[in-house]
């Protein structure tokens, strides 16, 4: 605010965390060639940080996430199917369909708790059973999924992704260090003397669910673009709010880098040890669960602040 | 004795338009009348204390006059205008504003955090340029200066209401509603308490009052409004309502003989 710290503060984040970010994620496919399990990851950091800018600084938990990546999803397709335009535009039109379901949506936001988290589910659940009805084949192509092979471009999709995690990233900083980031966490503190604060809390809270929306719609249109063929269930699998939930919470929400390395630990591990043996990955990660909600529940970034290490 | 001398300055501000007027005011929970027509008013400068047994409701009436609830039936004027049923938020920012008898730090916020918030939405022009001054100068006065980049949840229970004062003094407010903010505190603590809201009636600040330590009502207030199962049966200065057949009921029962 009035200090001149915050706008250098701003740089040295955008320094110390973006531009790592960008550089890995732009020089890795030189030299690893499994480029779809970076894209990958990149869904899942991007995807991270819209967890966290609902969840982390609001306290809505969503467990129906997924229904914003998936209606960018389909957005994208329908553009691109139906308008025949190309991917640049078709990833604002999958953008905005995420962003007319999260308005669709914003009564939800009345309910508080559990209350949000199962009706937010439904919500997606609901919602991927309309895109699959056979009867939208005409513009959805149903359950038989949809094949956008004219537009494949595995290069310059990758490439979109990273401004994409960037944005996501950028947003994420912004509440970190904006005024209507604190107010964010007033309101996730105590609506009512938030209220008090002068704070909109209708207002505020619409607007992180509507930018959290915004995230998933683009990285959503995004994997449409990169993956070009893909199913209902691929696109509102519930795994998607899952992973990047409990991803963001074992990291740390309400910070940057806490998502970061949440999905850097816990999806690498995935990987690491989750598609070989898969038995002893759902073992792991159970206990890592039960570990992170009884000892650790603020994740690991809480473990470092207890060391007094600053997180941002 | 210093209440007699208050109480003589009590006749200066009567000259003054009333800044919030309160009249027949009703709110219902159910069958339950917290309200029944309750009225009073308040002048800039004045300090009015608002007493009565528990459940007559003292608290509900603040929580009206600021937005949490809305009225079922009378009027709240504030600077002339209606203003019952708009949401707290635009109540803040006309210059209402209250703290909570259990206090609601932003328990995850430093103290300083918790004062910038309401600085900078809570202000009616938005926050002044010196805005980070005032808030060390707001956070000095109150005693909470050294604590400055702690946690609000770390802060005892007596630093949090001034906490939540000094979150409410942020936004610059017009009329102030403290929900007692005695209770638990100490006779030394009490008495800073009791000269901090002298001085900010002293600075033109409106004060509703909501107290149970009648010691503390003496102290602070320049004028008393007794409320009895949500209506208004007194109004006027301690010594008066002392003497008043129908508070006394109200405080003590009713004898035993009829």
């Amino acid at each position: 605010m009035p200090e001149h710290s915050p706008t250098a503060k701003w740089l040295r984040h955008v320094l110390l965390i973006i531009v790592p970010v960008v550089l890995v994620a732009a020089l890795l496919p030189h030299v690893y060639s499994n480029r779809l399990l970076l894209f990958n990851f990149i869904v899942f950091l991007t995807l991270a940080q819209g967890v966290n800018i609902i969840y982390g600084f609001t306290g809505y938990l969503p467990f129906g996430y997924v229904g914003f990546f998936g209606a960018g999803a389909y957005g994208f397709a329908i553009s691109v199917m139906h308008l025949h335009w190309s991917p640049f535009p078709s990833l604002v039109v999958g953008a905005l369909t995420a962003v007319a379901i999260g308005a669709v949506l914003i009564p939800l936001l009345r309910l508080s708790g559990p209350y949000f988290a199962i009706a937010n589910l439904a919500a997606a659940l609901g919602l991927a059973q309309i895109v699959a009805n056979p009867a939208l084949q005409g513009i959805t192509k149903g359950p038989y999924g949809v094949s956008l092979n004219g537009i494949y471009q595995p290069g310059l999709s990758y490439g979109t992704s990273i401004v994409i995690l960037v944005f996501a990233l950028a947003c994420a900083l912004y509440l970190r260090h904006s005024r209507f980031g604190l107010a964010l966490q007033a309101v996730k503190n105590d609506p009512i003397s938030a209220a008090m604060a002068g704070i909109s809390v209708v207002k505020a809270r619409t607007m992180a669910w509507l930018l959290s929306a915004l995230i998933a719609g683009l990285i959503g249109a995004n994997f449409a673009w990169y993956v070009s063929v893909f199913y209902p269930e691929n696109v509102f699998s519930p795994d998607f709010s899952i992973f990047a939930i409990v991803f963001a919470l074992f990291g740390g929400v309400a910070t940057v880098t806490g998502p970061i390395l949440g999905v850097l630990l816990l999806y690498g591990l995935y990987n690491f040890i989750g598609i070989s043996s898969p038995q002893y990955f759902q073992l792991i990660y159970g206990l890592l669960i039960m570990v992170l909600v009884l000892f650790l529940p603020s994740g690991i970034g809480s473990l470092l602040r207890r060391w007094g290490i600053h997180v941002v | 004795m210093s209440s007699e001398t208050q109480l003589g300055l009590d006749h200066s501000p009567s000259t003054l338009q009333p800044l919030l007027t309160v009249t027949g005011l009703v709110k219902k929970f159910g069958s339950f009348h917290a309200l029944d027509g309750a009225g009073f008013n308040v002048k800039p400068g004045e300090v009015l204390g608002l007493i009565g047994p528990n459940g007559s409701g003292k608290t509900t009436c603040i929580n009206v006059i600021t937005g949490l609830y809305r009225p079922d039936q009378g009027t709240v004027l504030y600077q002339g205008k209606p203003i019952g049923g708009l949401p707290s938020h635009r109540l803040a920012r006309l210059g209402i504003n209250r703290t909570f008898q259990v206090p609601k730090p932003f328990m995850s916020l430093t103290v300083r955090e918790n004062v910038e918030v309401a600085q900078s939405y809570g202000q009616a022009g938005g926050s002044a340029d010196d805005g980070l001054k005032d808030i060390k100068i707001l956070l000095e006065h109150l005693e909470l200066d050294r604590d400055m980049n702690r946690l609000a949840a770390e802060l005892t229970s007596a630093q949090q209401k001034m906490l939540d004062l000094a979150r409410a003094l942020a936004t610059r407010p017009k009329l102030l509603c403290v929900d007692e903010l005695g209770a638990g505190l100490n006779p030394s603590e009490l008495s800073r308490v009791a000269e901090r809201l002298r001085g900010l009636a002293k600075s033109g600040i409106a004060l509703l009052v909501v107290e149970h330590l009648m010691d503390f009502v003496d102290q602070v207030t320049d004028r008393l409004v007794v409320l009895s199962a949500g209506k208004d049966i007194f109004s006027g200065p301690l010594a008066l309502a002392a003497r008043d057949p129908q508070v006394i009921e109200v405080f003590l029962g009713a004898s035993d003989e009829h």
